[in-house]
Order: C-alpha cells, then sequence, then structure tokens
C-alpha cells in the first residue's frame, strides 16, 4: 500500500470553540440509531396514552389508570397528559444513553480527548438533547390533546387549546420533559454508567414519592410538593391542587432539582479521572 | 515533544507511576516498552490529560495538553482500541471529532483513505474487526494533522500487511519532523520501528536509550565458527578475554574476539572457514533480562507456596 500525503499545510486554522463542541454533540446525537428510536418510542408514548384516555374516558368513572395520573377529577388536559410518566422516562433514558453510554463504550476517552476541557462538553449534550426533547414532546402534548378532543366530544369535561391554561400546560409538559432529558444526561455523567443513572431516574422520579408516604404526615406535606416529579406535575397540571406548587414555583424547583444534578456531574467531570 | 518530569500516578497505595521523566523528541520514532502492567497506558493517558499525575508534570510542545486551543493538532493519539461508540458508523465518528475543531469534512475523508477504511466508512463501528478497529483509531489520531503522534500497541491485531502499513507510516510521519511515540511489550517489533527506547518497568524507568545502544550492548553473543581444524583455530584464538566453547566437531563458539579478528586471524594462518556468524543476543531476551526483576504478573512455577496475607 502506498502511503499518500499526510500532511496538511501547518498552521491550521483549528480551534475548539464552544459552538463547535455543540456542533459535533449535534451530530453524535443524530449519528446513533438509539437516538431515534428511544426519542420516536418518547413522543409514540406521549400520544398514544393521551389519545387512548380520552377516548376512553366516561364521565362516570374515576380515572383509576397509570401512576403519575393525577388523582381526583379528570380534566381534558389531565387526560391528554396521560403518557407524560412513561415519556419521561423514554427521555430521561435517551439523556443516560447520550452520556453514560459515551463511558460504557470508551467514546468517552476520544471525546475528552478532542475536548480536554471536559465542561464543554457537558453543557453541549444538555443543550442539544434538552431543546430537542423540548420541541417534540411539545408537539408530541398538541397532538395528544387534539386527537384525543374529539374523544371528549359532548362531555363536559371538554376543552379546547384556547381555553384559560391549556396552552400553559401542554407547553408546561414539553419544558418538564426537556427538563428531563436534561437530568438523564447529568445523571449519566455522575454515575457514568447506564444501568445505575436510568434506575436513578426511575428511583427519583417514580418511586421517591411513593415512598415518601412513609414520613410522618406533617413532613410529608410539607416535603412532597417540592420532589422532582411532584414539582415537575404542578407544570403541566391544568388545576392545582391545594397542596402543590404553582406552575411558575413548579418548574423553578424541578430545574432547581436538574442544575444541581448538572453541577454535581460537572464537578465530577472535571476532578475525576477518566 | 513531549516533556514527562518526575511524573507519578498512584492509586490508593499502588504506585502505577513512579516518578518518570522522558522525553519524545520531533523527528523520532520512540519506543515505550515494558512488560504488560510497566504503567505505559496510564503514562499515556496522563499525556492527554485522561488522568491526572498524582505528583510531577507533562507537557506536550511545552503546554500542558489541555491548555492548548486545539489540542487535536498538536498530538493526535491512539489509545484503547475501543474509544468509540459501536453503533457509530467510522465516518460519523470522525466527523464528530472533526467538528469539535472545525477540521473540514476533506480533511475526514483523507485519513479515511489513508488509514484504508473507505469501503467501510459507512458501516457500523461495532462490525469492525480488531485490525479494522486500530486502523480506525490511526485515522482519528492523524485527524488533526498533529505535531506528536502516539499510539498505544498499534499494531495489535494488524494482519502482516498492515503492520508493515503501521511501520512504514510511522516512519514517515517521523521524516516529516513530527515526534512519534508508541508503545509496546514487544521488543523485536520496536526494534524495526523506533529510534529511541524509553524502557519501563513498575512504573520506573529501566532505560533510555536509542535502539543502536541497545542492540550493541545487547550483542554479546559471541560468533560462531564452522572449520576444517577447530583445534588448531581455537590455539591460535585463545587469549586472556577469550572464551572458546564447542558443540560438535567443526563447530565452535568465540566470545571475546569479532567475527572480523577470527577471520583475518583464520586467514592469516590458512585455517579453512566455512561459516562465520556473530550471534547476537536477541532482543528480546536483552529486553527480558532488563524487565526480569519488575515483571507485574510474573508466571510463578507451579507449587510456589503462598505467601501469608
Amino acid at each position: 500500500m502506498t502511503v499518500t500525503s499526510i500532511a496538511l499545510a501547518r498552521p491550521a486554522p483549528y480551534k475548539v470553540t464552544g459552538r463547535r463542541v455543540l456542533r459535533s454533540e449535534w451530530a453524535k446525537f443524530w449519528s446513533l440509531r438509539s437516538s431515534w428510536i428511544t426519542l420516536a418510542v418518547a413522543v409514540f408514548l406521549l400520544v398514544l396514552f393521551g389519545t387512548i384516555a380520552s377516548y376512553t374516558y366516561s364521565a362516570g368513572a374515576t380515572a383509576g389508570g397509570p401512576p403519575g395520573a393525577s388523582s381526583g377529577e379528570s380534566d381534558a388536559v389531565s387526560l391528554a397528559l396521560t403518557g407524560v410518566t412513561f415519556a419521561s422516562l423514554a427521555v430521561g433514558v435517551l439523556g443516560v444513553l447520550l452520556s453514560a453510554g459515551e463511558y460504557s463504550t470508551g467514546m468517552i476517552r476520544s471525546t475528552l480527548t478532542a475536548v480536554p476541557r471536559r465542561l464543554p462538553v457537558l453543557w453541549a449534550k444538555a443543550a442539544v438533547l434538552g431543546p430537542i426533547a423540548l420541541v417534540l414532546t411539545t408537539l408530541g402534548a398538541l397532538a395528544a390533546f387534539g386527537l384525543g378532543s374529539p374523544g371528549l366530544d359532548g362531555e363536559k369535561i371538554s376543552l379546547s387549546l384556547g381555553d384559560d391554561g391549556v396552552l400553559r400546560s401542554l407547553a408546561g409538559a414539553g419544558l418538564y420533559l426537556g427538563l428531563v432529558a436534561v437530568f438523564g444526561v447529568a445523571l449519566g455523567v455522575l454515575l457514568r454508567n447506564s444501568a445505575g443513572a436510568i434506575a436513578s431516574l426511575v428511583g427519583i422520579l417514580l418511586i421517591l414519592p411513593g415512598l415518601a408516604s412513609l414520613l410522618p404526615d406533617s413532613w410529608y406535606d410539607t416535603l412532597s410538593p417540592y420532589f422532582p416529579s411532584n414539582a415537575g406535575q404542578a407544570v403541566y397540571a391544568l388545576h392545582q391542587s391545594s397542596d402543590a406548587l404553582s406552575p411558575g414555583a413548579g418548574i423553578a424547583v424541578f430545574a432547581g432539582w436538574v442544575a444541581l444534578t448538572l453541577a454535581a456531574a460537572a464537578y465530577r467531570l472535571a476532578r475525576t479521572d477518566v | 515533544m513531549i516533556e514527562a518530569r518526575e511524573l507519578t500516578k498512584r492509586y490508593g497505595d499502588k504506585t502505577v507511576v513512579d516518578r518518570l521523566s522522558f522525553t519524545v523528541k520531533p523527528g523520532e520514532v520512540t519506543g515505550f516498552l515494558g512488560p504488560n502492567g510497566a504503567g505505559k497506558s496510564t503514562t499515556m493517558r496522563m499525556i492527554v490529560g485522561l488522568d491526572a499525575p498524582t505528583h510531577g508534570s507533562v507537557t506536550v510542545n511545552g503546554r500542558s495538553y489541555a491548555g492548548h486551543p486545539a489540542p487535536l493538532h498538536e498530538i493526535g493519539s491512539l489509545l484503547e482500541a475501543k474509544s468509540v461508540h459501536p453503533g457509530r458508523s467510522a465516518a460519523n465518528h470522525l466527523l464528530a471529532l472533526a467538528y469539535t475543531h472545525g477540521i473540514p469534512r476533506s480533511r475526514v475523508d483523507e485519513v479515511i483513505e489513508l488509514a484504508g477504511l473507505t469501503s467501510v466508512a459507512g458501516k457500523r463501528v461495532g462490525a469492525f474487526s480488531l485490525g479494522m478497529g486500530q486502523r480506525l483509531g490511526i485515522a482519528s489520531a492523524l485527524l488533526g494533522d498533529p505535531a506528536i503522534v502516539m499510539l498505544d500497541e498499534p499494531v495489535n491485531g494488524l494482519d502482516p500487511e498492515g503492520v508493515l502499513w503501521v511501520r512504514n507510516l510511522l516512519r514517515q510521519l517521523a521524516d516529516e519532523g513530527r515526534a512519534v511515540m508508541l508503545s509496546s511489550h514487544l521488543m523485536s517489533e520496536t526494534a524495526l520501528i523506533a529510534d529511541h527506547l524509553v524502557i519501563i518497568g513498575r512504573g520506573r524507568l529501566l532505560a533510555d536509550t536509542t535502539v543502536e545502544d541497545f542492540t550493541r550492548e545487547a550483542g554479546g553473543g559471541g560468533v560462531k565458527v564452522v572449520t576444517g581444524e577447530p583445534a588448531k583455530l581455537r590455539s591460535l584464538l585463545a587469549g586472556p578475554d577469550v572464551t572458546i566453547t564447542s558443540s560438535s566437531a567443526e563447530e565452535l563458539l568465540v566470545a571475546g574476539r569479532d567475527a572480523r579478528e577470527i577471520g583475518t586471524v583464520a586467514a592469516l594462518h590458512g585455517v579453512p572457514v566455512y561459516e562465520l556468524t556473530p550471534q547476537a543476543v536477541s532482543l528480546e531476551t536483552a529486553f527480558m533480562d532488563l524487565t526480569r526483576d519488575v515483571v507485574e504478573y510474573q508466571s510463578a512455577p507451579a507449587g510456589t507456596a503462598r505467601k501469608a496475607a
């Protein structure tokens, strides 16, 4: 085999910049089949469960149904957003795959050799996946609401997009799911292990609220609204129950949890050997 | 240029790299040798900042690796074979790395062709053989047109054609004025490629020498002579520093005189010589002698008593 010329003219204008790292993470995200599949699953679950819940609703029956579905009175929005819990797992797992997946495959060594300052990689991953998840799940929530509406025709609880708080709730679901995706990225970088990060994600979002009911009542009432998934629920619920946070406070609290996890992830990423 | 000064890495009680100092100069191929577990890979990871040294420092072209605006342009490295996501294609993997530095797509195509991966560039890396994975690793090492090329066990898993390719490639890179560093645990193979040798064992520097010097020092294996008159030649060659042994009727093994002296003596006295061969101690043997005491995972003879904890 002949060896062709290896050299380019020096000095080359190469330089690592934040925008370029972002571009790289964007390309990395879309060049994996698992990204497409998990993202599609998230949106599909969101739309499917929302639509089904709307069509199977009947005024008399209490909305039993899956965990995370809001208790008490159903409304058109809560039915349309039945799938949020499932979608949150899917986008959370997507975040974990994007970050912890690099550790399990060894890709992280290539990544951090190219960007030895390291932290831009974490920010870029969050900045790529967060908005992608936000946009697509918001569209998914809108679709679930739109597809479900005919199923509620004539019901007392039927709502239209223009009604008070409906758009805010649907967009809130997208915002929550976008943040869950970033949460997954942060957990993955923090724990460096896909299985561990996914387990933590499920534990924190789904099991923690249930487990907390073991606390003394007075503690539970005070603390429970601040749990990540409860705070998140406040963002996309149409009507806040009396003990829940307001949507604004809910998003602030959940974003706080995500920011805290990101900070811990950044600390570990910057400080420890790969 | 890579400069390691008192480089030390400890994991708990275990010192993996111990006050290691060496220099990798441009225009040369430096072989980084040591038995398994000697600390070669750890040293290389510290060079590119994946591991932080416990003590000491290492600089790449005068600065710490992370301090460079375009690190892939300073040093291209191949570390463990699989530093790649198996679900991504070779081309997409290289492209993702290229984006971080603003390296153009044309350069990606160039290194793919250089590494002989053109036909499989669109294939998922997970389906690659070990040898193809190595070629991809070498392609990514060259991606940034680096001043230094550092390869950890580059010929692992390559077929003979691939080994030859790597050998020629590294020689060419060094001739272009780049610094080339490659690690290996095989002396014989490294001696074919390298100019300079840095040999370590248990994290410590054992030798910092040139291949030429190492070979010369290892060359004390005597000269094999096949002659029609062994008894006569034996007495002619005898001297204070000369030892002569013989393994068969016509064959002598002479230590203490080189082939030229023996030939001259034989010719002077009309002794017929049928064969005259300097017996170099193999480089591998010399290397093993050097590292015998520091081999991390020595195969113990069966039945060795276990040490009490």
